[in-house]
């Protein structure tokens, strides 16, 4: 496996389907009554992010914890970042402390990749611009496997298998073959629909993509993906849908006329799930906004999987640490 | 990134990776033409490859009954026992010792699985490790006597990592230990309650234990460490 986790791309079907079996072994972590390995003892994560963000922070400040590790949470707002320190600096003060691993979450695409050049440790892309977010991908995948594969529900001729008390160990070292997936909406701000499509055709998930055309990106045509701008037609021959979240913050211009029309052709309401296959999922990276791409009795429903993501965050960012940091440094013996 | 963990053959030590091809995965000393028939003495026969059978089908069905009587009239019958097996080979083992409890008794015994990955000492020296499964029976450990049970006991570090994963697991009224063959070369103060085998060996040789469900046959087999 690569030292870094900057792109989906990085991972091949085998080192996805490791992540995922390691995840599925930390998941009883959960259950027990010390939730806590001993694992990452003396290792220091430190979470830097230039961005805001609640879940993906928290989840990984759980995770390494969960490992022992020590957590530096580093955020810009508050930081000599305020007074205008450059990545560059920040990255040799965090060296000079003595990080093993780097979250990073910027707003620049690419800042983790440079990032990878000035320290010595290990550095996890928790989101950069509207590039990537590969451990976003990873807990999707991990909650399509959960839920899809080894249960009898899944769609394609691979993804069956028969239910019973063992589904876990069915699932073990499978990865997604057939599994139909349409990722809905702001796909040209979305590096959670980036790296979703990337590991999703490396563990043999068909991809489509729908958007307005105003949110599609240009090069979409180079991805391992379809592409489409009519939805309904996509749900009825799905086996998840994945709203993404219309982001604001990222819109300079004006991508579609009024909300209430992006919602009338892409938003997911009760009357468009009833299109959906009767074992169909429904996910959210988040944070959602209920009433613009998903209507709050869609992501309440007992088909959405909006709760068990983020659970799944946890256990699948522990296998990623662990499997980073648990051993010993490539060429470091 | 490689799996499984470091097969039976446990040295000691910073040794590093590079330990791969463990048992069952070479076809030489795993040819049971070199035994003849089972049953036999156990004998001190050596084929091509430097290996030599110390413990025939035969003589490890026996062992395991032997143990599986021992842990009944250490446990007055049984009572509460829970029986987890360290992954791989020791959790077929304990599989076996509660079909063979359940034989002597009528009602088998619980048994689970304990892997100690995330517990070792070792992590450091060695690339990360897959995971196996952890599956505790649905009643739990704690007030149970539970059983732990391996392949090879050796320098008794896996033990130290079950004991503390067990820990965390809950917490059992006592805690014993069967295994398969005691080697010898402990580097730390631990014992088995229960041993098939007590093989005295020198401490660069190698003890390799094939079982049916992972290698197609049982035996254990002492070899010369590499040359």
């Amino acid at each position: 496996m690569n030292p870094h986790l900057i792109s989906a791309a990085d991972l091949s079907r085998d080192d996805a389907v490791l992540i995922l079996d390691t995840a599925e072994e930390l998941a009883s972590v959960e259950g027990r009554a010390i939730r806590k390995l001993p694992t990452l003892r003396g290792r220091t994560v430190v979470n830097l992010f230039y961005e805001d963000s609640t879940r993906t922070r928290t989840s990984f400040e759980a995770a390494a914890k969960r490992l022992s590790a020590d957590v530096i949470n580093f955020s810009a707002k508050g930081s000599s970042v305020a007074k205008g320190e450059s990545l560059k600096d920040t990255a040799l003060t965090l060296e000079a402390m003595g990080a093993d691993a780097v979250v990073i979450r910027h707003p620049a695409s690419g800042a983790p990749r440079r990032l990878t050049g000035w320290i010595s440790g290990r550095v996890v892309n928790a989101g950069d611009g509207t590039h990537e977010h590969p451990t976003q991908a990873l807990l999707d995948a991990f909650t399509m496997r959960q839920r899809l594969i080894g249960t009898g529900a899944g769609a394609g001729a691979g993804a069956r298998a028969a239910a019973g008390a063992g589904a876990g160990a069915d699932r073990r070292g499978r990865d997604l073959d057939g599994l139909r997936v349409t990722i809905v909406g702001d796909v040209l701000h979305s590096r959670v629909a980036r790296s979703n499509v990337l590991l999703l055709s490396t563990l043999g998930a068909q991809v489509t993509l729908v958007a307005p055309p105003t949110l599609m990106p240009h090069a979409v045509g180079t991805w391992p993906c379809r592409a489409g701008y009519e939805l309904d037609s996509e749900l009825r021959k799905s086996d998840v849908v994945m709203m993404l979240r219309v982001q604001q913050e990222r819109m300079t211009a004006a991508y579609f006329p009024t909300v209430r029309e992006y919602r009338r052709r892409y938003g997911l309401d009760a009357g468009r799930m009833a299109l959906l296959p009767e074992h169909a999922i429904v996910m959210h990276p988040g944070p959602m906004n209920r009433g613009v791409e998903i209507a709050a009795d869609v992501a309440d429903s007992a088909r959405s999987t909006i709760v068990q993501q983020v659970a799944n965050g946890v256990t699948v960012r522990m296998a990623v640490l662990y499997l980073m940091l648990g051993g010993m440094a490539e060429g470091a013996a | 990134m490689c799996a499984m963990r470091p097969e039976p053959v446990h040295e000691p030590g910073p040794n590093g990776p590079g330990k791969s091809g463990g048992p069952g995965k070479t076809s030489g000393p795993g040819d049971s033409a070199l035994l003849g028939g089972s049953g036999g003495s156990g004998g001190s026969k050596l084929d091509s490859t430097g290996w030599k059978a110390v413990l025939t089908p035969e003589e490890i069905r026996r062992a395991l009954s032997r143990i599986a009587h021992e842990i009944l009239e250490r446990t007055h019958g049984g009572e509460g026992i829970v029986l987890l097996g360290i992954p791989t080979r020791g959790v077929h083992l304990a599989s076996r010792l509660a079909a063979r409890i359940g034989e002597f008794e009528g009602t088998p015994a619980p048994v689970g699985s304990l892997d100690v990955t995330m517990h070792r000492d070792d992590l450091r020296l060695r690339p990360a490790r897959a995971l196996q499964r952890t599956q505790v029976p649905p009643d739990g450990v704690d007030g149970k006597t539970v059983v732990l049970v391996d392949d090879v006991l050796f320098s008794g570090r896996t033990i130290r990592a079950a004991l503390d994963a067990l820990n965390d697991l809950g917490r059992p009224r006592a805690v014993q230990l069967a295994v398969l063959v005691d080697r010898g070369h402990r580097e730390l103060p631990i014992r088995a309650d229960y041993v098939g085998k007590n093989l005295p060996t020198a401490h660069r040789e190698k003890v390799r234990v094939l079982l049916t469900e992972t290698d197609g046959e049982d035996l254990v087999l002492l070899g010369e460490g590499r040359a």
